[in-house]
């Protein structure tokens, strides 16, 4: 029935992978059916479900404290590992989940509903970390280090500089062969969760001669010699998660803990970040969500002028507005998730995704502090939270100007004759 | 001894979600309002895979009449640790006058066919507060009841069970196979963590017609109409006592 057309690409068709919905399809008359985005498989569905009550019942009443405090509750981190939450889609055979991309993108959004900082715990784990160690450990590492992060340890990846961000190929930790060892040198700044990370990528020039092209990945366990965690930033959101600056002081580590092939970092890094962006796409949905789904209901109660506030025709037009974003931020964010998961190209949309998304949450957060009035100024309620965590999305795993650069790209490129 | 507990569970409005009354004053709204299961269900569930993990007893099955949707309840089950499943396919008019006689006539079919030891159920569905199924399913079965249980023990001779009653507590001592109901206390229900959810997608849920276990769904009761509670009248401020007892007996209440 199928036949390659001439010329050009034959896409592959999408095939169901183990978390896509049934698809209808009645073979008799060939119609068929094509489900809308939002639709989950039962387990996704399960596990949506799962998390947002835990999210409400076992972190919910820490976010405030963690927030002022600037520290991530152990309890938390603990009963993040006891769900699962870690391993999303490390196989089981290593303690993990075993599910979907997809599952852990709704697990993000769900957690950052409550607290993007915990969600952003668990987007690092699952999109960088355990994806890095899956794709590209050997046994060995895999063994040594699979079961612990689905279980026990947090994973950190070292990339950012003081002097390289958005530039990060002109990083300049150094790692000098010797035998059958290197020796790291360096500093690396704004790493996350680095104060609770038991393991860390790091990302170092083996030969800088050869610029980019030099750039590994290697595997530093925390209590190596020579590594040091510096003291938190203090930030003015995503408070709870620690962003910490790590330094590398002829930090030994052995041949067998390079990650992947010596020289290919750089393409690790880059396309590693392409499915991260998908995971942040979805933390700022949930944190634009869960701003908005505080804020409405107070609309609904404040009378002024004899009405609910919510009731006067420009707070309608404005919540309707704010509504339609994060619909749309949702559905950018699900269909990059999806065409992923399809083995589809996915980077323009995953782009577009992260991109939208931190635009809608900056959004968001603003509008909803507005409609709250004088008391979404205040402490005691938790908008102004979310208009100081939403910030970072612009900034982190790729700069929203990053992102339109490599969106205007592919552009281009669809547009070459 | 076969070490079989059977747990019923109730798929029901979310208790979360405002009720609506249908304007035909039929039932309440069903129809997009998220459902799920009965909170003392799900204190049941917990009790009894308390009981297998404690190496009391040997399998969980757990069992739900309704819909296709039900399904959905018992996986929830699954994914908490129970063994296996049984969806008793009841829909339609059937499932709209489905109440505690129908479902405990069902529950002793099965706990006879599952040479159950232990039933233990939720004390009541909260959308009709029947508090009846626990109750009848001991009198068809003739099988002793722990309503209301908020202490579990299984001992050689019996089962001890904490009864909350209005007095206080009530402790009793009954044989096996008995049936159990679950009250508020009895435990705290465990999350269906994210890997139990995947392994309970492997377990399976065998389908079961009423009338495979030789039971008639008619129903002896009628629901004539369905109501909001009153509106509540908003209350009076007064100044002193000797005012509020005239403002009473004005009003018939002294």
């Amino acid at each position: 029935m199928h036949h390659k057309p001439s010329g050009g690409q034959l896409r592959k068709p999408s095939r169901s992978t183990k978390s896509l919905p049934v698809m209808g399809s009645d073979h008799t008359s060939g119609v068929v059916s094509f489900p809308p985005l939002q639709t989950y498989s039962e387990e996704e569905s399960m596990m949506k479900d799962a998390v947002k009550k835990y999210a409400q019942e076992r972190i919910a009443p820490f976010v405030s404290k963690m927030d002022e405090n600037s520290a991530m509750d152990e309890e938390v981190i603990k009963s993040l590992f006891e769900q699962g939450l870690m391993g999303i889609e490390i196989d089981p055979e290593y303690g993990g989940t075993g599910s979907s991309f997809f599952a852990s993108i709704l697990v993000i959004e769900e957690l950052a509903k409550v607290d993007p900082s915990v969600s952003v715990l668990c987007d690092i784990q699952n999109t960088l970390i355990n994806v890095l160690f899956t794709k590209l450990g050997t046994p060995a590492q895999k063994e040594k280090y699979l079961s612990h992060l689905s279980t026990d340890m947090i994973g950190s990846f070292c990339l950012s500089e003081a002097e390289s961000g958005s530039d990060a190929f002109a990083l300049k930790t150094r790692a000098e062969k010797h035998k059958d060892f290197y020796v790291i040198n360096g500093s690396k700044m704004w790493i996350s969760n680095a104060e609770h990370a038991g393991v860390f990528l790091v990302m170092a020039n083996v030969n800088p001669s050869a610029g980019y092209r030099g750039i590994t990945c290697f595997i530093v366990d925390r209590e190596t010699e020579g590594l040091e965690i510096g003291r938190k930033e203090n930030k003015l959101g995503l408070r709870a998660s620690s962003t910490c600056p790590v330094n590398f002081d002829n930090v030994k580590v052995p041949e067998s803990n390079i990650l992947g092939e010596i020289g290919h970092g750089y393409k690790y890094a880059i396309g590693m970040l392409n499915e991260g962006r998908i995971g942040i796409a979805a933390q700022m949905v949930g944190l634009a969500q869960g701003c908005f789904d505080h804020t409405v209901p107070y609309t609904r109660q404040r009378v002024q002028f004899g009405k609910r506030i919510f009731d006067f025709q420009g707070m309608q037009h404005q919540i309707a507005h704010v509504a339609t974003q994060i619909e749309a931020a949702r559905l950018l964010t699900y269909n990059a998730a999806r065409l992923k998961e399809a083995g589809r190209p996915f980077i323009k949309e995953a782009c577009m995704a992260k991109y939208f998304s931190a635009e809608v949450a900056t959004l968001t957060t603003s509008k909803c502090i507005e409609w709250m009035g004088g008391v979404g100024f205040t402490k005691d309620y938790p908008i102004e939270k979310y208009y100081r965590d939403c910030k970072i999305g612009t900034i982190y795993e790729g700069t929203t100007n990053i992102q339109l650069s490599t969106m205007a790209k592919f552009i281009d490129k669809e547009f070459e004759q | 001894m076969s070490g079989r507990v059977l747990v019923g569970v109730k798929r029901v409005i979310d208790y979360a979600v405002k009720i609506r009354v249908k304007p035909d004053h039929s039932g309440v709204v069903t129809d997009g309002v998220k459902h799920s299961m009965n909170p003392f269900c799900e204190i049941a569930v917990e009790e009894a895979v308390k009981l297998k993990e404690k190496k009391l007893m040997k399998e969980v099955v757990v069992v739900s009449c309704g819909p296709q949707q039900s399904q959905e309840t018992i996986r929830t089950a699954l994914a908490m640790g129970a063994d296996r499943g049984i969806h008793v396919e009841v829909s339609g008019k059937d499932y709209e006058t489905l109440g505690p006689l129908q479902v405990s006539k069902i529950l002793a079919a099965l706990a006879k066919k599952e040479d159950a030891q232990l039933i233990i159920l939720g004390k009541q569905a909260i959308d009709d507060d029947c508090n009846q199924t626990g109750q009848m399913t001991a009198a068809l079965l003739d099988w002793p009841q722990g309503t209301f249980a908020s202490e579990v023990s299984l001992e050689k001779d019996g089962i001890k069970v904490v009864r909350e009653i209005d007095g206080g507590l009530e402790t009793i001592k009954i044989s096996t196979p008995a049936v159990l109901t679950a009250d508020l206390r009895l435990n705290t229900p465990r999350y269906a963590t994210l890997p139990n959810i995947m392994k309970a997608k492997k377990k399976k849920i065998a389908n079961v017609k009423p009338a495979d276990l030789g039971v008639d769904l008619t129903s002896r009761l009628e629901v004539l109409r369905v109501d909001e509670p009153p509106q509540r009248q908003a209350g009076m401020k007064v100044e002193t006592v000797d005012d509020l007892v005239s403002k009473l007996k004005d009003a018939g209440k002294v």
